[in-house]
């Protein structure tokens, strides 16, 4: 049985209009009907690019943001149904570590203070004793001396700051983190230090991650499986050496062919997609397949029309699921890709929703950023 | 590897980390403000100035030399000549024949009084009121900034002189009119920095780790939105000053007449001014010197605990 199962989750935040009374005009579908199914032990990757709803799910998942609809189990307890009272006490099971460690700490609490209090909210056992022992324990796990514990955040390094959020979700000994770009605001140099650290963290105590992620080569490295986000939902999800071997779906190609490729003869010679247009508004996403407007293998029938399921195709690999109608097309070669004209895409004020949906991280390596230069095939 | 990242610090970090903090005792935040503080010459002077104002106040039997309200020196007064400076009287003698250099010293007594407990009074129903609004929100908070905002909608000034019409001349009217002036400004900065708080990465955190509801808001957003409400503070004490004076200035002060009072002061020294400026100069002066010296170091702390500063 998986550790965490989600079924059709939705995330609309409500676009409210009107000076006295307020009422709804719309909604931006953040996350718009995801399912989810992580077994426990293992690392589910989950990327996107900025604006997709990747970091929404996260904290959906986490019920720090109520979905609007769907379901989530966690160990088989459907959690969204939970009172707050039983809701804070489920809350130990799973922990999150954030993407920026000085904004997530408290900058006005010690070492000491924030890594205890967790212990006292879940009146963790061995009274105050217990509690300085268990918070020498967490440091000494992530790296840090015992001596840091009078210390207050604004006097540690990124990488430092982030191993103490690191150590703040291990408090509880959690079954799963989700952790929302763990790397991402630390220098490159930091990065591979505290995944490293995460991964044998996930070996020492049997761990169960998401890793939400724009980077593909971190996500690469640290996942079983991979999902790809686009808009609001999944449309591809692989074991991570198949979807990086063998992206299906448009989407996931597009994004893989921005990797840089380490060779300066594969590099030069190598085939690159390049996305035309904007990501589309939330607020008003494109109806049938959402990635239609951008797709250079859409076709006449189907893509604009019908929203495509996660299916998986097993002529590819086990667990390979794909989002697209013509998947099977485009893998044997049937169908070509052509030209995109981008399409204007509505830009509302609300897209930027309440929480998360991040405007202004880097992107998905160089293919992805607005305005490149057109018809670069 | 991760035990040299802590030794060698990275560049860009709170460089040679555990070498130094050996030696040094763990910085929190607040002692760093206080060392950027002292290193601050407007601060410096503000609290001199602040020092003054407040020693003068407690030991005023003991500086000025004669009682603020002895009028012995009658006789050596003639209209439209008022002994000036002199050897025994500092700052010369007034219309009725009273020390003015005893009457300014006894003045920073009522100045500080009045200022403290009308900042008090202000800032402890501002802060209530403005905890109600950033801890619930929704419906909670509407109801409290409309009721916030209508006490701003009335001008200020206006407002407290109707308060102090409407319980009487008394010392008590004067301090509570001053404090409702003072409530929304409390209120409402408290309530916009407390909402903007409630948003921040380290509250999602503690929300996550299962931490309640009160004791988020009680340890981590309200501690942390409590700085513009300190540097508001020592700004509103200025402000009392100069509304006090105003006030007195309007006739709205204590029941005594005679008490020595700087408002008071400026308002007699008025039917003088044209032979004897130099009465309504000595309160007026003490007035500012007064409030600029809270101003002072109101606007050096915002600097010193302003977080771009921080490093």
């Amino acid at each position: 049985m998986s550790l965490l199962e989600v079924r059709d989750l939705e995330v609309h935040f409500p676009i409210k209009a009107g000076t006295l009374f307020q009422r709804t005009v719309g909604a931006v579908k953040a996350v718009d009907g995801v399912d989810l199914d992580i077994e426990a032990g293992t690392t589910f990757g989950l990327v996107g690019e900025s604006g997709c709803g990747k970091s929404t799910l996260g904290r959906a998942v986490m019920r720090l943001i109520e979905p609007t609809k769907g379901s989530v189990k966690l160990d088989g307890q459907d959690i969204l149904s939970l009172s707050e009272r039983r809701m804070r006490a489920v809350r130990r099971q799973f922990q999150m570590v954030f993407q920026d460690p000085m904004a997530s700490l408290d900058p006005r609490q010690s070492v000491e203070s924030l890594l205890t209090e967790p212990l006292r909210a879940h009146k963790f056992p061995g009274g105050s004793a217990g509690h300085a022992k268990r918070v020498r324990e967490l440091l000494d796990v992530v790296g840090l001396p015992e001596s840091v514990v009078n210390r207050y955040p604004h006097e540690f390094s990124g990488g430092q700051r982030q191993r103490l959020g690191i150590a703040r979700a291990l408090a509880l000994n959690p079954a799963l983190i989700i952790a929302d770009e763990p790397v991402s605001a630390l220098d490159v140099s930091i990065q591979a230090q505290v995944i490293n650290l995460l991964k044998e963290l996930q070996e020492r105590f049997s761990l169960t991650y998401v890793v939400i992620a724009h980077d593909l080569a971190v996500v690469r490295h640290i996942s079983k499986t991979v999902a790809v986000m686009y808009l609001g939902g999944i449309v591809e999800q692989a074991p991570s050496a198949d979807l990086y071997r063998q992206p299906l779906h448009p989407y996931t190609k597009a994004l893989m062919s921005a990797v840089p490729v380490p060779d300066p003869n594969v590099e030069e010679t190598r085939s690159r997609i390049l996305l035309q247009g904007d990501l589309p508004s939330p607020a008003n996403p494109p109806a049938g397949c959402r990635f239609h407007t951008r797709c250079p293998w859409k076709q006449a029938s189907r893509c604009d029309t019908e929203r495509p399921t996660l299916r998986e195709l097993p002529l590819v690999a086990p667990g390979h699921k794909v989002a697209c109608h013509y998947a099977e097309d485009i893998l044997a070669g049937k169908i070509t890709p052509h030209e995109v004209k981008p399409e204007e895409v509505e830009l509302t004020p609300a897209a930027e929703g309440p929480g998360s949906i991040e405007a202004t991280e880097a992107h998905v390596a160089g293919g992805l950023t607005p305005g490149g230069p057109p018809g670069a095939r | 590897m991760s035990v040299n990242e802590v030794v060698a610090g990275e560049p860009g970090g709170p460089a040679p980390a555990t070498t130094e903090a050996a030696a040094r005792p763990p910085s929190s935040l607040g002692r760093e403000a206080l060392h950027r503080l002292v290193r601050n010459p407007m601060a410096v002077v503000g609290m001199v100035l602040i020092s003054i104002f407040v020693l003068v106040a407690i030991f005023a039997p003991l500086i000025a030399p004669y009682s603020p309200t002895d009028n012995s020196w009658l006789d050596q007064v003639r209209p439209g000549q008022y002994p000036g400076p002199s050897a025994e009287h500092w700052l010369g003698i007034d219309p009725l024949g009273r020390d003015v250099f005893s009457r300014i010293i006894y003045g920073a007594r009522q100045s500080l009084l009045i200022g403290v407990v009308s900042l008090a009074l202000g800032a402890v129903a501002g802060i209530a009121l403005g905890v109600l609004a950033g801890a619930f929100g929704g419906w909670v908070d509407t109801v409290v900034m409309r009721f916030v905002d209508i006490m701003l909608s009335v001008p200020g000034l206006l407002f407290a002189i109707a308060v102090a019409a409407m319980l009487g001349q008394s010392l008590t009217s004067v301090m509570i009119a001053i404090a409702v002036v003072n409530v929304p400004i409390f209120a409402r900065l408290l309530r916009g920095e407390m909402l903007g708080q409630r948003g921040a990465d380290y509250v999602l955190a503690a929300r996550s780790l299962g931490i309640s509801r009160s004791a988020i808001v009680f340890r981590h957003v309200l501690p942390n939105s409590f700085t513009p409400v300190i540097v508001q503070g020592t700004l509103t004490l200025a402000l009392a000053i100069v509304e006090a004076a105003g006030l007195a200035f309007l006739g709205l002060s204590g029941s005594d007449p005679s008490a020595p009072e700087w408002g008071r002061m400026l308002t007699d020294a008025q039917e003088t001014l044209t032979s004897a400026p130099m009465l309504a100069i000595y309160p007026g002066l003490a007035i500012v010197l007064a409030a600029l010296g809270f101003t002072l170091v109101g606007e050096s702390l915002r600097e010193a605990l302003d977080p771009k500063f921080r490093r």
